[in-house]
């Protein structure tokens, strides 16, 4: 900010310039993606996401070994060159068996986020929309839902279901949606008030299309922050779980599932413990410096 | 001030209800029924035995009317008997291991704020100063960091490599032998881990929470005229500003303690402490559905208290809310 209004300042041909800006008016997407460039750590956050889907998309190529290879010649060695991360009580290849559980974490991140923002979107439109008795009930809901220990009842029903990949996104996502529903409520709250809103509805626009059409899509930043910082969360949980042994299920590798052989050998063979758990702490570091930095890009006065 | 209480008392009740409402529908949708378990675990059960067993917990009922008969009961606080082998009322089994997890988690807040104020109030007093880019960089990092991987590491660190703390349980070998000093010490020990890790997750969400706060507050009328009437800064800082700035923090203290009985759930069980969490890890392995439900409400219940005492620390401090 400081710097360009200086440089403005000793140009020579400010009057040109001046001119030549307000010609060319940034879009909003330009402004974000200028803001967005000089915020250095959420571009390194941005760079880690998206190497992450790369080893995530080529796992077969980068792995050294086969993931779930069994090798009792090996068992329990320390880190090497050729195996980096060492291995684990069975002989695997740690490296090959963190690589492999990139997959999981992305896919659990990115399906329970959406189901929790689609819910979080309905009930609060809605309940922003409509007000009334309707906004009461749901707000009330979301009280309630807000004072469960939510890591409990995630427990109760995946241990209810078959513990599995796609039973922890959904139980993720149906216990992840409340913030989103107050953010959208919020928005809706003074956004159906303005003028383009009175103008729709002149026009003879539905209620369904006057959220979703109109409101929605001026909602829809801080709902997308949210999203990005809720993907951390849902990594957490998922490594969580996968921990206590209720999550994804061994043979299939997850950060959380090595890392409870790695507590179990925790006397013998720390290796098992350190490099799973810095794939899940780099993860959740660049999702939430990309979440902070696009906010602070979209609006800098943004509050979440 | 008397009213206010009453009315947060009696709007207590209905969220109650509501928890326990919803906890019981959604654990009773999840197919499989908790008799599966134990089917599994005698293969000699016959289906008229197993049949006999659902009337006897009522289950062959529609939810509601489970959900009716179970509500009537734990009003007298009798969540009904467990059905593990020992078959012991589950009020019984939580009595025994709620202190534990309440000291813990008290401890924990303690910690949380005694460190979390600080740095807040240091980083907003020098804003974007080297000390303030080295805290957020460190909050960053602690919003981060899975609490049970860094719970190994110290592990790793502390127990294994330097023996310094014990890394399971709650009592060393030999405890029945120490002296009364010795055996507070050994529990000390015990505890230090636990209950760093435990306040280690919510740090950095409030000392962040602190600093915007303090930053806001600096910014008012009021603090300007205390510093143009000559006030020495400390004086400003901790007497003027702090005061209000504390405020709002004290809610959410209230609203980071589900956070905190969850965790418990985690901590209890990679130090293997015979808390409320390590019960409920235990129930949820075994479909043990009283003890769920049993753990599920007192947890509620907790956490509503907390957010009551939250309210009367608020009132306490606010007089604007003690007039009402």
């Amino acid at each position: 900010m400081g710097e360009s209004a200086n440089s403005l300042s000793v140009s020579p041909f400010l009057p040109l310039f001046r001119s030549f800006n307000y010609m060319t008016q940034p879009t909003l997407k330009n402004l974000f993606w200028h803001r967005f460039k000089k915020n250095r750590l959420a571009v390194i956050g941005g760079i880690i996401v998206f190497g992450l889907f790369a080893v995530s998309i080529f796992a077969p190529f980068i792995a050294p070994h086969n993931p779930d290879a069994i090798n009792v010649k090996h068992v329990l060695e320390s880190p090497s060159f050729s195996h980096l991360f060492g291995t684990d009580d069975l002989g695997r290849d740690i490296l090959s068996r963190v690589i492999y559980g990139s997959r999981i974490s992305l896919s659990v991140g990115f399906v329970a986020v959406g189901i929790a923002t689609v819910i979080g979107i309905i009930f609060g439109a809605l309940s922003g929309y409509y007000g009334g008795w309707f906004d009461t009930v749901i707000m009330r809901f979301v009280d309630i839902m807000l004072s469960i220990p939510t890591f409990f009842l995630i427990l109760a029903v995946i241990a209810m279901l078959e513990p599995g990949i796609w039973n922890i996104m959904i139980v993720i996502g149906i216990t992840s949606w409340m913030g989103v529903a107050r953010l959208v409520r919020a928005e809706f709250l003074s956004l159906k008030e303005r003028e383009f809103v009175l103008a729709a509805r002149a026009l003879g626009a539905s209620d369904l299309r006057i959220i979703f059409r109109h409101i929605l899509p001026n909602a829809m930043s801080p709902v997308l922050v949210s999203a990005v910082l809720g993907i951390a969360g849902a990594v957490l949980v998922e490594s969580a779980l996968s921990f206590l042994g209720i999550g994804v299920q061994p043979p299939t590798a997850s950060w959380g599932n090595i890392l409870t052989i790695g507590k179990d050998n925790i006397e013998i063979a720390w290796w098992i413990s350190v490099f799973p758990g810095l794939a899940i702490f780099v993860t959740v570091l660049a999702y939430n410096l990309l979440g902070e930095g696009i906010r602070d890009s979209i609006d800098p006065r943004l509050k979440i | 001030m008397f009213t206010y209480l009453l009315k947060r008392l009696i709007e207590m009740i209905p969220t109650l209800i509501g928890i326990t409402l919803i906890s019981f529908f959604i654990i009773q949708l999840a197919p499989g029924k908790p008799t599966d378990v134990l089917a599994d675990l005698n293969p000699k059960m016959t289906p008229e035995a197993r049949e006999r067993l659902e009337k006897y917990y009522n289950l062959d009922k529609p939810t509601h009317v489970q959900y009716w008969m179970w509500l009537k009961r734990v009003v007298k606080l009798d969540f009904g008997d467990s059905f593990s082998t020992d078959r012991r009322p589950v009020w019984t089994k939580i009595k025994e291991r709620l202190s534990i997890t309440i000291l813990i988690n008290s401890l924990a807040l303690l910690l949380i704020f005694i460190i979390a104020i600080p740095i807040g109030v240091s980083s907003a007093v020098r804003p974007y100063s080297v000390y303030d880019k080295i805290t957020t960089i460190i909050v960053f990092i602690g919003f981060a960091i899975p609490t049970f991987w860094f719970a190994l590491l110290l592990m790793i660190l502390f127990g294994v490599n330097l023996h310094w703390l014990p890394i399971s349980g709650l009592k060393s070998m030999g405890y029945e032998g120490f002296s009364a000093f010795g055996k507070i010490w050994d529990k000390v020990n015990h505890l230090i881990l636990p209950v760093t890790l435990e306040a280690f997750g919510g740090l950095a969400g409030l000392s962040r929470y602190m600093r915007s706060n303090m930053l806001e507050v600096i910014r008012q009328d009021y603090i300007m005229t205390a510093r143009a009437k000559g006030l020495p800064e400390t004086k400003v800082i901790y007497k003027h500003a702090l005061r209000n700035a504390l405020l709002p923090v004290i809610t959410i203290l209230g609203l980071s303690i589900p956070g905190l009985i969850g965790g418990s759930v985690i901590f209890e069980n990679i130090f293997g402490i015979p808390g409320m969490g390590q019960l409920f890890y235990q129930a949820v392995m075994m479909r043990d559905y009283p003890v769920i439900m049993g753990v599920l409400t007192i947890g509620a219940i907790l956490t509503l208290v907390g957010n009551l005492l939250a309210d009367i620390g608020y009132a306490l401090a606010d007089p604007r809310i003690r007039a009402r």
